[in-house]
C-alpha cells in the first residue's frame, strides 16, 4: 500500500520541474553574446547558444532545432545591426514565441546604445555585402561589451525582478574586472598606437579604434567579396611599402590566402576569432577572448619591430 | 466760483499727475535697463550654447574621421550608377526585392517546352527564355500578422508577358498553444521543394515528379493552413492545409485541364468534402553539430474534375541531410542530400463521349527524384541529380506526357558571385518512353534586387 505509483512519481515531475528549474531560459546568437549572458545570468539563467564560434555569422543555418529553442526561450540576445539578418528573422517567424516579438522585453538586441561605424551614406551593392544599420562587428570594443552587459542585466532585471540583485552583482563584477582589464590592454598596445595592420574582413574598426591601431587594409577589395590576385598584389605592395607585417585571420577565412600574402611580405599571420571558443584557449569567455586578441596582435606587432 | 473750483481741482490734478508721470518714466528707464540685461544674457547664453553645439559637433566629426575606417562613407549626390533604394530593411513597412531567372541553352529536342521541360518555370525553348521575375513584398502588419506577397511575370514563346498572382498571404505572429495559421493564396506545404521558390531551387528545372503530380506550377491554391509546433524534445511541426483545390494549380484535383484524356465535368464545391485537404508532419534532429536531418511526410486528398464522384490522392516523403563545416565561411564548404517520393492514385471516371471511351479506373503513377549538392569552397556549388517517374496503369494514353516512363540525370554546376546572383550550368540526359533519348544544356543566370529574405533550413 505505501508502494508511491510510477504514474505518481510521473505526474510530480512533470509539475514540479518548471518549479524546480525556474532559470530565465536564454538563447544567445552568437558566442559573445552568450559569453556576456552567461556572466550576467550567473546561476539564475540558462543559455544557449545558436551559432558556433568558428562560423560565420552572417551564414548560420537557421536549422529546425533552432526553432524549438527560441520557442521555449524566456529571451533572445542578438547582436542586431543586420548581423544575423540572413537567418534570425525566419526562426523567429517560426518559433511563434510572442516573448522574443519585437519592442518585447525578452527581445534584447545588443546594438541599441551603441554607436555603429561605417553607416553607408547611399546603400549600393555594387561596393560589396554592405551593412544599412553600421559595421555590427562591435564586441571587440570591451567598452561597448561593458554597455552590452548594462543592456543584458537591465534586461534580465526587468524579465526576472526576483533574481535582479543576482544579475547587478554579477554585472557589477564583471564590469570591474572588465575595465581593470581594458586599462591593462590599452597599456600593452599602448606602444604600437597609430601602427597598421591588415585584416582578412572588415570585422575589426572597433577594436582598431579602441586601441589607436589603423585596420582599414583588407584581403578582401570589397565586404563579402574574396581576394583576387590585382587586389591582393596591390595589398602586398602596400604592405612593402608601409612595413605592415600583421594579418589577422578570422577561423573561417581563408588562412591559405593570407599566408601567401604573409611569405610574400615577411609578415605574421595571427589567428583572432571574433567570438570566445573561436581560438584556441579562448572558451571560458569573452574577458579570455580579450586577453587572446590583444595579447597575440601586440606580440605580433613587437616581433615585426625587430 | 464753480469755475474756479473746477480750475483749481484741475491743477491740482495735473500737479500731482507730473511726479507720477516722472515715476513712470523712471520705471520706463528702469524696465528698459532690465530688458536690455535680460537680453544680453540670453544673446550670451545663446552664444554659449552655440559655441557648445559647435565644439561638439567638432568632437563628433572628429570621433567620426577617426572611427570611419573603410570608404563607404561618402555622402555625394546620387548618381545614375548607384542603385535606387525603395525600401531598407527596418526603416520602411515594407520589404521589396526583385528576383529575375534568366535561361539560355539548347536541346537535342525541338520544342524541349513539349515533353521535356514541364515545369512553368523552366526554359521552354533553344535559345532564351525569361521564366520567373518575381516582385516580393513583406512586412509586418500589425502586432498579430504578418503580410507576404508573390507576382511572377514570365515571357510567353511569343514574347507577351504573362502575370500571375503566385502568393499573397498573411501569416499569425500571436496565436497561443504554439499554433500558427495562415491563409491566403499560397504554396501547399507539402514535401520539400513545392513550397520552395524556384531563385532558391539547385536546378534549373523542376522535378518530373513534381510536374506530374503538382503540374507546371506546383500545388499552389487559395485556402488557410493551421500548423502546431509540437512540444517534443526535438522539431517537429504538424500542418494542416485546406484549399479550394480549383484550377491548374491544382493540376491532379479539381482542374478542368489535367484529366488524362476524359472530358472534365464541372462538379463544383458542393460541400467541405469538396476542398483539397493537405496534412504534413515533418521532424528534425541534429545529428552532431554539423549535420542535420529533416524528415517528412506529406499527402494530398480531394476531388478530381473526371467524374462526380472521383477522387485524388497523393502520398509523399521527403528527407533532406546536411554536413556544414565547422569552419564555415559564407556558408562554404556543405555537402547536402535532398529527396522526394511521391506516390499519387488518380481516380479516373468514366467517360463514354470519348472517341475510344475511357472506363472509370485506377491510375497510379510514382517517382522520386534525389539530388546531391557538394559546396566546394566560396561560391561554388556541384550537383547531380537524379529522377525516375512512372504510371502505366490503366489506358495509357500516348499523348500523354504527364504519364509514361521518364528518367533523368542532370549534373551541373553553379557560381555565386555574391549572395545576390548566381550563374548555373546544367546537363540535362532524359530518356522516356514516350521519345527515347535526349540531351540538353541551360544555363541559368538569376539576380536578386532588395531586400534579402532569411533563408530557411
Amino acid at each position: 500500500m505505501n508502494k508511491v505509483s510510477p504514474f505518481l512519481v510521473v505526474c510530480a515531475l512533470i509539475f514540479l520541474a518548471p518549479a524546480a528549474q525556474a532559470k530565465l531560459e536564454v538563447v544567445a546568437t552568437t558566442p559573445d553574446f552568450g559569453s556576456i549572458a552567461t556572466e550576467i545570468g550567473g546561476s539564475r539563467a540558462s543559455v544557449t547558444t545558436l551559432a558556433k564560434p568558428t562560423e560565420d555569422p552572417h551564414f548560420v543555418d537557421a536549422k529546425p532545432s533552432f526553432i524549438v529553442k527560441l520557442n521555449r526561450a524566456d529571451t533572445v540576445v542578438e547582436g542586431g545591426a543586420e548581423l544575423e539578418i540572413g537567418w534570425l528573422p525566419a526562426l523567429l517567424d517560426q518559433s511563434r514565441n510572442p516573448r522574443l516579438a519585437p519592442g518585447a522585453p525578452g527581445r534584447i538586441s545588443c546594438s541599441e546604445g551603441i554607436s555603429l561605424v561605417e553607416i553607408p551614406a547611399t546603400l549600393d551593392r555594387s561596393r560589396g555585402d554592405i551593412h544599412a544599420a553600421g559595421n555590427p562587428h562591435y564586441m571587440t570594443d570591451p567598452l561597448n561589451a561593458k554597455i552590452v552587459a548594462e543592456h543584458i542585466a537591465n534586461a534580465f532585471c526587468q524579465l526576472d525582478p526576483k533574481s535582479c540583485d543576482t544579475y547587478r552583482a554579477n554585472l557589477r563584477k564583471f564590469t570591474e574586472e572588465l575595465e581593470s582589464k581594458s586599462a591593462e590592454w590599452e597599456k600593452v598596445l599602448a606602444p604600437f598606437k597609430g601602427q597598421r595592420v591588415v585584416a582578412y574582413h572588415d570585422t575589426w574598426p572597433y577594436f582598431a579604434r579602441r586601441f589607436g591601431l589603423n585596420i582599414d587594409v583588407f584581403l578582401e577589395p570589397k565586404p563579402g567579396i574574396p581576394p583576387t590576385p590585382v587586389h591582393l598584389a596591390e595589398v602586398i605592395s602596400r604592405m612593402k611599402a608601409e612595413h605592415i607585417h600583421v594579418i589577422l585571420v578570422e577561423p573561417y577565412q581563408n588562412r591559405k590566402t593570407a599566408e601567401a600574402v604573409a611569405a610574400d611580405t615577411a609578415a605574421t599571420v595571427v589567428d583572432v576569432a571574433q567570438f570566445p571558443g573561436g581560438v584556441k584557449g579562448t572558451e571560458k569567455g569573452y574577458i579570455e577572448l580579450m586577453d587572446y586578441l590583444v595579447n597575440s596582435v601586440a606580440k605580433a606587432l613587437s616581433e615585426g619591430k625587430k | 466760483m464753480k469755475l474756479e473750483k473746477v480750475f483749481g481741482l484741475s491743477s491740482v490734478l495735473c500737479l500731482s499727475a507730473m511726479p507720477l508721470a516722472a515715476q513712470e518714466t523712471n520705471q520706463v528707464e528702469q524696465l528698459r535697463k532690465q530688458l536690455q540685461q535680460l537680453k544680453e544674457n540670453y544673446e550670451k547664453s545663446q552664444q554659449q550654447q552655440r559655441d557648445q553645439i559647435d565644439a561638439l559637433k567638432k568632437q563628433i566629426d572628429a570621433l567620426g574621421q577617426s572611427q570611419t575606417a573603410a570608404p563607404v562613407v561618402e555622402s555625394k549626390g546620387w548618381s545614375p550608377s548607384q542603385a535606387i533604394t525603395v525600401g531598407r530593411g527596418g526603416s520602411a513597412y515594407m520589404n521589396v526585392s526583385f528576383d529575375a531567372l534568366m535561361d539560355v541553352g539548347g536541346s537535342t529536342a525541338r520544342d524541349p517546352s513539349a515533353r521535356l521541360q514541364l515545369g512553368d518555370h523552366d526554359p521552354i525553348q533553344r535559345g532564351f527564355s525569361l521564366r520567373n521575375a518575381e516582385i516580393a513584398l513583406d512586412g509586418a502588419v500589425d502586432p498579430y500578422f504578418k503580410g507576404f506577397a508573390n507576382i511572377v511575370f514570365k515571357l510567353e514563346k511569343d514574347q507577351s508577358t504573362e502575370v500571375e498572382l503566385e502568393e499573397t498571404y498573411l501569416q499569425s505572429v500571436a496565436l497561443p498553444a504554439n499554433l500558427q495559421l495562415k491563409a491566403g493564396q499560397f504554396f501547399a506545404n507539402f514535401g520539400r521543394q513545392n513550397p520552395q521558390h524556384p531563385h532558391t531551387w539547385a536546378f534549373v528545372d523542376q522535378p518530373l515528379v513534381l510536374s506530374r503530380a503538382f503540374g507546371p506550377d506546383g500545388l499552389r491554391n487559395i485556402g488557410g493552413q493551421l500548423s502546431w509546433l509540437l512540444p517534443a524534445p526535438f522539431y517537429t511541426e504538424a500542418f494542416l492545409g485546406v484549399f479550394n483545390g480549383q484550377g491548374g494549380t491544382a493540376f491532379s484535383f479539381r482542374n478542368p485541364d489535367g484529366n488524362h484524356g476524359r472530358t472534365p465535368v464541372d462538379r463544383g464545391l458542393r460541400g467541405p468534402g469538396d476542398l483539397l485537404y493537405v496534412p504534413r508532419i515533418a521532424s528534425s534532429f541534429d545529428l552532431t553539430d554539423q549535420q542535420t536531418l529533416v524528415v517528412g511526410t506529406s499527402a494530398g486528398f480531394g476531388p478530381n474534375d473526371t467524374g462526380p464522384h472521383s477522387r485524388t490522392e497523393i502520398y509523399g516523403a521527403d528527407v533532406y541531410w546536411k554536413w556544414k563545416s565547422p569552419k564555415a565561411m559564407a556558408g562554404f564548404p556543405f555537402v547536402s542530400v535532398q529527396a522526394e517520393a511521391l506516390y499519387e492514385r488518380f481516380g479516373a471516371g468514366e467517360d463514354v463521349t470519348a472517341a475510344l471511351p475511357l472506363p472509370a479506373e485506377n491510375l497510379r503513377d510514382w517517382g522520386f527524384y534525389s539530388q546531391v549538392l557538394w559546396g566546394i569552397k566560396s561560391r561554388w556549388v556541384a550537383g547531380l541529380r537524379g529522377e525516375f517517374v512512372t504510371g502505366n496503369d490503366g489506358a495509357f494514353d500516348a499523348s500523354d506526357v504527364f504519364r509514361g516512363e521518364r528518367t533523368r540525370i542532370s549534373p551541373n554546376m553553379t557560381w555565386y558571385p555574391s549572395e545576390f546572383s548566381k550563374i548555373r550550368l546544367q546537363y540535362n540526359y532524359d530518356h522516356g518512353q514516350l521519345f527515347g533519348d535526349e540531351h540538353s544544356v541551360w544555363m541559368q543566370v538569376e539576380f536578386l534586387l532588395g531586400s534579402h529574405a532569411a533563408h530557411k533550413f
